[in-house]
């Protein structure tokens, strides 16, 4: 029998491994596209042309050990990676079939178009209102009416309206650590976004902040297209409808996170999700 | 360094070996008894049971502390599944091993009588898809288990030659009926050891393949 590792050890000697991507996976409809994407940091190759289908309002989880490059992918969606001096990308994203790194794409307008939570909760130091109907203000959106629906709706589907209705005057800042991420994932729905990238999102959290985020994700599942990055393998087969496994900027098996929790197709990964390596 | 959960889980597998060892000198006993019309035999497997029994639930803890504890997933959670099988099919065969000794000890206390030619070798063939079940256990070897699948039916085509016998017998011989009842319900019982040793053969294929081959034929 080789060894289980036997890919990954190709993998760290540089060679190109092809990805195993689950046939299940390929028959949903998606709502982004990663194809043939490659990221550079100054000379060091960060991502080596990954080629993944995001699933329509599914949640899918990138695994993988430290600097095996799910943040980088993450970031590199709603190109946060261009604020760094020395990337260099080949390949490219779409997301509902429009290039994202189509040199005319407005990377403002693609960022509207996604939301983004963070590690650390980053509420702005404003009332938990204004917090959820930030990206309608800048849009120039007036209408108390209109605000206040959208207000209501968010903290509803982020499981936090019950918690907060009664101060929703009060600033963000003094919230929970919890109610704060819960808060940040409100102000993203808000906006409606095509896909909601999570990077780590419970990182910083208690275990029942963690806990009710964890059930937040669950519920989103159906209603919106969610990619979370998570280092807690079990928050990934706990939330996720699909699961990538990453290693060393490749992408090695992506498929349902129940056959990868159960039988993955690699013993590379069933060596990673069980522990016997990373 | 070897993880907390490699070690519970050798832990795991070296107790269903020593359930596995159990059963199949249950079986060994219990067949030698029939042959040798042996009661004194027969009445030490009819005890040895209740060790049988004892270590089957100290499997079964042992796999549900494990789940809870470790949340084992993939290969783990399959053998951990698979363990919790296995031991329920081993402990029914230790129960089976203790009813052939009971109608062991009935046809020891009654008239001698012949046994059917066939029951001898489908007890070999029995034992020895016993043997080969476990032994794929130890060394996780499908192709092993699917072998024991294959051997079932050649087990089950004797069980139906020797029911067949025991009515001619009955028929001939109404005289002997309690004694043929008897052969006939040892030979089921030897049957349905074969059939645990399938289920077991099945469970190794699942815990390394993760497919489910029960209720399939021609895996």
């Amino acid at each position: 029998m080789n060894n289980p590792a036997d890919r990954l050890v190709a993998v760290a000697a540089g060679k190109e491994v092809p990805s195993e991507v689950h046939q299940q996976v390929l028959d949903e409809r998606p709502v982004l596209e990663i194809d043939r994407f490659s990221l550079w940091y100054g000379t060091k190759q960060a991502l080596h042309s990954i080629t993944m289908p995001i699933s329509h309002n599914k949640v899918t989880a990138l695994v993988g050990p430290s600097g095996c490059g799910k943040s980088t992918l993450l970031r590199s969606v709603n190109r946060l990676n261009d604020l760094v001096p020395s990337v260099r990308i080949t390949g490219d994203m779409r997301l509902n079939g429009d290039s994202i790194y189509d040199p005319s794409m407005d990377v403002i307008d693609l960022r509207k178009r996604m939301g983004m939570v963070f590690q650390k909760p980053n509420p702005f130091p404003m009332s938990i209102y204004e917090n959820v109907v930030y990206s309608l203000r800048i849009d120039g959106e007036n209408s108390r009416g209109v605000l206040d629906e959208v207000c209501e709706l968010s903290l509803r589907g982020a499981a936090l309206w019950d918690e907060v209705k009664d101060r929703l005057a009060d600033s963000a800042v003094g919230l929970s650590g919890g109610q704060q991420q819960r808060l940040c994932i409100a102000r993203a729905i808000a906006a409606e976004p095509e896909v909601l990238l999570l990077d780590e999102p419970c990182s910083a959290l208690d275990p029942i902040a963690t806990g009710k985020v964890e059930d937040l994700i669950q519920e989103l599942r159906g209603r919106y297209s969610v990619l979370i990055v998570t280092h807690n393998m079990q928050q990934a087969s706990r939330t996720s409808d699909y699961t990538a496994f990453m290693y060393l900027g490749r992408l090695i098996e992506y498929g349902p996170t129940t056959e990868i929790f159960t039988k993955p197709i690699l013993r590379e990964t069933e060596a990673y999700v069980t522990g016997r390596f990373g | 360094m070897t993880r907390h959960i490699e070690r519970q889980i050798e832990q795991l597998k070296e107790k269903i070996l020593r359930v596995g060892t159990l059963v199949e000198e249950a079986i060994s006993k219990s067949i030698t008894a029939l042959i040798n019309r042996d009661s004194h035999l027969a009445q030490r497997v009819m005890a040895s049971d209740e060790e049988i029994d004892r270590m089957e639930v100290e499997v079964e803890e042992e796999c549900l502390k494990i789940l809870a504890l470790y949340q084992p997933v993939a290969a783990d959670l399959r053998f951990v599944v698979a363990a919790l099988k296995i031991n329920n099919d081993l402990e029914r065969m230790g129960d089976l091993a203790k009813n052939i000794a009971k109608r062991v000890a009935q046809l020891a206390a009654g008239e001698p009588c012949e046994l059917p030619p066939e029951i001898r070798l489908m007890a070999m063939q029995a034992q020895e898809m016993v043997k080969q079940c476990l032994d794929a256990v130890i060394n996780a070897d499908p192709s092993l288990a699917r072998q024991v699948r294959e051997e079932d039916d050649a087990v089950d085509a004797a069980r139906q030659k020797i029911r067949k016998k025991v009515l001619q017998g009955i028929k001939e011989h109404p005289e002997n009926v309690e004694t043929l009842l008897r052969i006939n319900s040892v030979s089921k019982h030897i049957e349905r050891i074969a059939d645990m040793a399938t289920n077991v053969a099945e469970d190794v294929i699942y815990m390394v393949e993760g497919d489910i081959v029960r209720h399939r034929t021609g895996d």
